[in-house]
């Protein structure tokens, strides 16, 4: 691929990534909600957040099969754990880091 | 003058303390994207410029993947487009913490929208007092740090050791911890366990990305109509 085409391949792959972050800031941060766009809005980060951990604990990936028991999901069992009681990111993260890593040395 | 003086270090600190998670998670995935771009016969500037100019995990490992198999720029593009359209929702649910910001500050700030820092501002937007600046500071340190370490990746190629164990872990554990701090009652954590249970089914069924906007979507709708519903009986 020549040096000319490549940077007209990442421009139209930066221009199709960038605008669906920017369009809805520009267009909706300049507007009153409608009070049940606001409400379901609302729901969309525990949505989000759940919708894209939950396959890195119950599937694997290629092939895509349902998977339980994986190391993924016995290590969020102790960090969901300690974020429910400790409230402290820097905890979790390094609390599921160790046990994660830890399942890995036993060849989990 | 001292007093802003003393707000200014402290959004800087702010962010940065925010950024440092994703910092973690991101360096060792942006190696491998390097690593692997490196072997498919990329060039550290290729490498560069695709995380410069797209700056999306996800897409930017199919997207090498695909180009180095000679796949067509109308399917990279497209493909492209449909792993990153994730984030229309993420800025949507955003925006309310924008009100009246000038557009330029809105376009910095957008570059930056990925999972992990959509978490982690929209944790400290609820949570109050979260400066926006700090919020576009989080956004731009995540952003550089895997530009750096993906054109690492590229240089060092194979010289780079397997790395620490459990490093891999550090953004699902951050993720699993924001989630927490988003279960604020019962239609949260129903949304959320909706949402899972789609994901998963979804993400068994649907080719690509999909799960990601198909899950969060239905479990959004199926949340407000759980919220709706309680609240009717409860107020006839």
């Amino acid at each position: 691929m020549s040096v000319r085409s490549y940077l007209l391949l990442m421009l139209a792959m930066g221009g199709v990534t960038y605008l669906p972050r920017m369009i809805p800031l520009l267009l909706l941060s300049r507007k009153r909600l409608p009070l049940w766009f606001a409400q379901w809005l609302e729901l969309i980060p525990p949505a989000i957040l759940s919708a894209l951990i939950a396959p890195a604990l119950f599937t694997n990936a290629a092939p895509r099969t349902l998977a339980l028991g994986k190391a993924e999901f016995l290590a969020a069992l102790p960090t969901f754990y300690c974020a429910v009681k400790t409230r402290s990111l820097a905890g979790t993260v390094v609390v599921g880091m160790l046990f994660y890593g830890g399942l890995k040395l036993l060849k989990f | 003058m001292s007093g802003t003086g003393e707000q200014e270090k402290s959004f800087i600190q702010e962010g940065l303390s925010g950024a440092w998670p994703i910092c973690l998670g991101y360096f060792p995935i942006g190696l491998s994207l390097g690593v692997l771009a490196q072997k498919a016969g990329f060039a550290p500037w290729q490498m560069a410029v695709m995380s410069v100019t797209v700056f999306a995990g996800g897409s930017q490992f199919i997207a090498v993947a695909m180009i180095s198999s000679g796949a067509s720029a109308a399917a990279v593009i497209s493909t492209t487009f449909m792993v990153n359209l994730r984030h229309l929702l993420m800025s949507s649910a955003l925006s309310p913490y924008f009100p009246g910001v000038s557009r330029r500050f809105l376009a910095l700030f957008a570059y930056g929208v990925t999972d992990e820092s959509f978490a982690v501002n929209m944790t400290r937007f609820k949570g109050g007092g979260w400066d926006r600046r700090s919020a576009l500071l989080l956004n731009q340190t995540a952003n550089a740090t895997w530009i750096v370490s993906s054109v690492i990746g590229a240089y060092a190629g194979e010289f780079i050791p397997a790395g620490v164990p459990g490093v891999e872990y550090a953004l699902t554990g951050m993720f699993i911890c924001l989630l927490v701090f988003q279960l604020r009652g019962a239609v949260f954590t129903a949304t959320a366990v909706i949402a899972a249970v789609v994901s998963v089914a979804a993400y068994l069924w649907l080719p690509g990305n999909a799960y990601v906007i198909v899950a969060s979507c239905t479990a959004a709708t199926a949340g407000f109509v759980i919220k709706r519903l309680t609240q009717r009986r409860r107020s006839p």
